[in-house]
């Protein structure tokens, strides 16, 4: 890889100073390179979330931000001051754990309160701070119970509390979400998304759940293999994924084998396929991407363009949709093709297996990635 | 990334140590230091000496030439591997088929059958001996048992290493047997195996490195163990009563080191396959493994009762016979019952002060290594970097298990009973014997120590380093609570061996700190049998006290503490 320097050009960060920032971080464990010369940026009041498949660095990274697993090379300055080397006694974080890492023999109320003390804060303000932390994290009836006889939502909310309790410049989550069940998680990514607008505290959440990256971040950096693949918005990482890796890890992404045929034509197979001329950036065998929600079914009389024939060889029924496996001997390969049809326009169309269809592909939903996958 | 301008990008971050960092690593030295001090040291100086002559001049392996051409010593090798070979066969066997029945059938009284086996542990290994004697000596009651065979010799050895190390081994494979996997005897009953073919396509192997383990076990401390084969040995010589009759019989410490040093090597072997055994154990336990939950069976539940009924009454009458030897006038003439040989004043090894020595080098032990030994575990575990240092701290902490009690106490001598040593004011005083119980014993508390912090959530002292807290009030707030069932067991295992422990005290306790352990060896070397036995059982009585004042504790914080150790 070369040099991973994330571009950064989002709204976000414009004219303002980097709040956090990493310069060619490294860390090696023995032979192996978790995190290979990362530099990214990060603005005051962001939530930015790292995400990727397990093993990716994410972790590491957060870790090596916090001074938990000091980096091997690089750089990280926080606030204007290196802070590269500290231990993170000596920086300023808060920090919760998936595990919530509460203390198990202390009540609610102390564990909230460990991180105020011996800063010679008087009895009352401590406790004040604490009732005030209660409230903002809706447990205030729980002060006097322990860990374990709360829920793991509400353990996490507590976590949460006592890492925020000194007003750290910078909080960091660590997959804080996923020892909960469903249901409990979507609750709680809203509720920590409402509370870190609220305090306006930068935060930095690592996840390797792309829901919870989608719906909580203002910045997704996409990991794969400890390098950054791509810094973006959750919207421009869906609509516009770097790399094969970004597009096929967030969300579903079709690849199919084509060429270059032109300056705005791809060819798929013998599906010849109109695109946006500026996506064309390479010659000769490509691999055309688009996402499964994309593809649209034609019906009655009415003809689309870029549209081919498929047949219907599956549908799974998922809700609030149908996944549809298609084949399509046009494109000439024995790739399958995922649409995902909704319940009304299967039911307006009588759509079933072992059907053959017209499908289409928008020309600016296409996507081209060089070579093939 | 304009800004950035990296003019050397390869520059290796050299973490910075907080002073919570420095703090613990100065712990960690100082006690580190403690085990160069009280082990590492002293083994060289013994080593050293088994190349000097009786004067302190280098002789080269003249010694060991020696002694390799003297079959009276030599011999001693193939006696001691013999008896631990035969003993470790006999206890794994019936240790297997008591845990076995513990773990795995539905009979009664299981907790009665579990307290009643862990007897052996609260007696010197003294004691076992002396009640043989009086079962199968000269003049033993059930004599005609051996149809003319001796007890004095390797019969009784065996016989009474069994008793002693029976609870070592019924633990270990306890613990092996009990983390089985319920589902593939699921499995292997839906597939209609036979029953005999469960037990040795599933029980046997789930449980082998538990085997293996114990096994390896009952060989360290039978081949180290000096109680049984001085008291009922006879003349069937072996390593370690030869270590104590070379240095207290003949004076002769030069043949003494080279004993010890020949006594080192399968303990050192035993130790380090016992060590690789025990981490393949560690990987095979599985997360997901459902706990097996034993199904009632009349007949089977009631064969094994009967066996383990059977191994209790073996225990039971042993002390029994050691507790009726002390309360009788004398044996076998006299049986009417008296406190005459209770008067420990009137004997050899000390008197009554030997028994309160007992107590305040038990008490100390227990104070002290606890203290020790857990602060050194947290220091090890739960540091940041400084990695070399914690790996040499590890070394010399597992260390201890592979010494022979005895071979430490030798090394002492040799140590601290040199004048230019500045640690020689110990010499000859009580901290010397708690300094030598706690090192001898120290690897077990530190495992115990580190298998309780390793439970903790690894992100505590994450959470309190970006709270800025200082260590310290992790420590005394969350860890020591947290851990302390576990410092609980430490403190009462130091208190128990320290009690019963001769080997490690035997060549340095001096007259003003006699201990009742050695007492019970001194005055059955002076012929009183009875008073030895009755010594015997005050140690018992005592850590039979302890162990009760330890469960009181232990459930009345375990009923305070449920609050939040419910899960």
């Amino acid at each position: 890889m070369s040099a991973n320097t994330a571009d950064i050009r989002v709204e976000t960060g414009n004219g303002q100073k980097p709040y956090l920032t990493a310069s060619n971080l490294t860390k090696q464990f023995g032979n192996f390179t978790a995190l290979s010369d990362i530099s990214l940026e990060i603005y005051e009041g962001e939530f930015v979330c790292f995400l990727g498949p397990s093993g990716c660095g994410k972790t590491t990274l957060l870790r090596a931000i916090a001074g938990l697993d000091i980096q091997t090379f690089g750089t990280v300055t926080q606030g204007g001051e290196d802070v590269s080397s500290l231990p993170p006694s000596e920086r300023d974080f808060g920090i919760v754990f998936q595990s919530y890492a509460l203390f198990p023999n202390l009540t609610i109320h102390k564990n909230i309160a460990f991180g105020l003390e011996n800063r010679k804060l008087p009895r009352a303000d401590i406790d004040k701070r604490v009732n005030e932390l209660l409230e903002l994290v809706g447990l205030n009836s729980q002060a006097d119970k322990y860990p374990a006889q709360l829920s793991g939502g509400q353990q996490q909310r507590i976590a949460l509390a006592r890492a925020i309790a000194t007003n750290p410049g910078l909080l960091l989550l660590d997959e804080p979400l996923s020892a909960l069940d469903a249901k409990v998680r979507a609750h709680l990514r809203h509720e920590i998304k409402e509370l870190q607008r609220t305090l306006g505290v930068t935060t930095i959440m690592v996840t390797h759940d792309q829901e919870e990256a989608l719906t909580m971040a203002d910045r997704i950096v996409v990991m794969n293999d400890g390098v950054i693949e791509q810094v973006g918005s959750p919207l421009e990482i869906y609509r516009h994924p770097a790399s094969a890796f970004v597009a096929d890890f967030i969300g579903t992404m079709n690849f199919v084998p084509g060429q270059v045929n032109g300056s705005d034509t791809l060819k798929m197979g013998s599906v010849e396929l109109k695109c946006d001329p500026e996506k064309i950036t390479e010659r000769g065998n490509i691999t055309v991407a688009f996402r499964p929600e994309n593809l649209l079914v034609q019906e009655g009389g009415k003809k689309l363009p870029n549209a081919f024939e498929a047949e219907v060889k599956y549908m799974e029924f998922m809700g609030s949709f149908f996944r549809v496996d298609l084949l399509s001997k046009q494109t000439n390969s024995d790739a399958h093709i995922k649409g995902d049809f909704s319940i009304n326009m299967v039911r307006r169309t009588g759509v079933k297996e072992g059907d053959t269809i017209t499908v289409s592909i928008p020309h600016d939903r296409l996507t081209v990635f060089p070579g093939v996958n | 990334m304009a800004e950035v301008t990296n003019s050397t990008p390869l520059k290796v971050v050299k973490p910075k140590a907080s002073r919570d960092d420095w703090t613990m690593r100065a712990f960690m030295v100082m006690i580190g230091a403690y085990l160069l001090i009280a082990l590492a040291f002293p083994l060289y100086i013994m080593l050293s000496k088994s190349f000097e002559n009786k004067d302190g001049v280098f002789i080269g392996v003249e010694n060991y030439i020696k002694y390799f051409s003297t079959p009276a010593l030599f011999n001693s090798i193939e006696n001691s591997v013999t008896i631990s070979i035969i003993t470790m066969v006999i206890t794994v066997t019936l240790a297997f088929i008591y845990a076995y029945a513990l773990t795995r059938s539905c009979m009664r009284f299981k907790g009665f059958f579990k307290i009643m086996a862990m007897i052996p542990i609260l007696v010197p290994s003294l004691l076992p001996g002396i009640g043989l004697i009086y079962m199968f000596g000269k003049q033993g009651y059930m004599k005609w048992l051996l149809f003319g065979e001796t007890i004095y010799g390797p019969l009784g050895i065996v016989i009474a290493e069994v008793f002693f190390t029976f609870p070592h081994a019924l633990l270990i494979i306890m613990t092996a047997l009990s983390i089985s996997d319920a589902r593939l005897y699921e499995a292997a009953t839906v597939l209609r195996a036979p029953k005999w073919k469960i037990f040795w396509t599933v029980t046997l192997p789930s449980a082998r490195y538990g085997l293996i383990s114990a096994a390896f076990v009952v060989f360290t401390l039978v081949i180290t163990d000096f109680g049984v084969p001085k008291v009922i040995g006879g003349q069937y010589n072996v390593l370690a009563v030869d270590i104590y009759k070379q240095v207290i019989g003949q004076q002769n410490f030069s043949m003494g080191a080279v004993v010890s040093v020949v006594l080192l090597i399968p303990a050192i072997f035993a130790f380090f396959i016992d060590r690789q055994v025990q981490k393949k154990q560690v990987a095979q336990l599985s997360a997901r493994a459902v706990p097996f939950e034993p199904k009632p069976d009349s007949k089977f539940d009631a064969l094994m009762m009967s066996y383990s009924g059977f191994i209790v009454l073996i225990i039971v009458t042993i002390l029994a016979t050691c507790q009726f030897a002390a309360l009788v006038k004398f044996w076998p003439y006299n049986l009417s019952l008296g406190l005459q040989h209770y008067n420990f004043d009137l004997m050899d090894g000390g008197g009554w002060d030997s028994y309160y020595n007992s107590i305040q080098m038990a008490l100390w032990t227990a104070a002290v290594g606890t203290t020790v030994v857990f602060t050194g575990a947290y220091m090890v575990e739960k540091g940041r970097g400084f990695q070399q240092g914690r790996t040499l701290f590890q070394f010399l902490a597992m260390m201890p298990m592979a010494v022979p009690g005895m071979v430490l106490g030798l090394s002492y001598i040799f140590f601290f009973n040199n004048p230019d040593n500045p640690f020689n004011f110990i010499y000859g005083t009580m901290a010397i014997l708690v300094v030598s119980t706690v090192t001898h014993f120290y690897t077990v508390a530190h495992l115990t120590a580190m298998t309780a912090l390793k439970q903790m959530d690894k992100e505590f002292e994450s959470v309190s380093q970006s709270l800025q807290q200082p260590f310290y009030k992790m420590f005394l707030k969350v860890t020591v609570p947290v851990c302390s069932p576990a410092i609980l067991e430490i403190a009462i295992y130091l208190f128990v061996n320290a009690m019963t422990t001769v080997s490690a005290v035997v060549f340095i306790y001096s007259y003003h700190t006699q201990l009742a352990s050695v007492a019970v060896l001194n005055m059955d070397d002076a012929g009183d049998i009875a008073p030895a036995a009755a010594m015997g059982m005050m140690i018992f009585y005592t850590n039979a006290a302890a162990r009760l004042l330890h469960a009181v504790v232990s459930k009345y914080m375990e009923k305070k503490t449920q609050a939040w150790r419910q899960r």
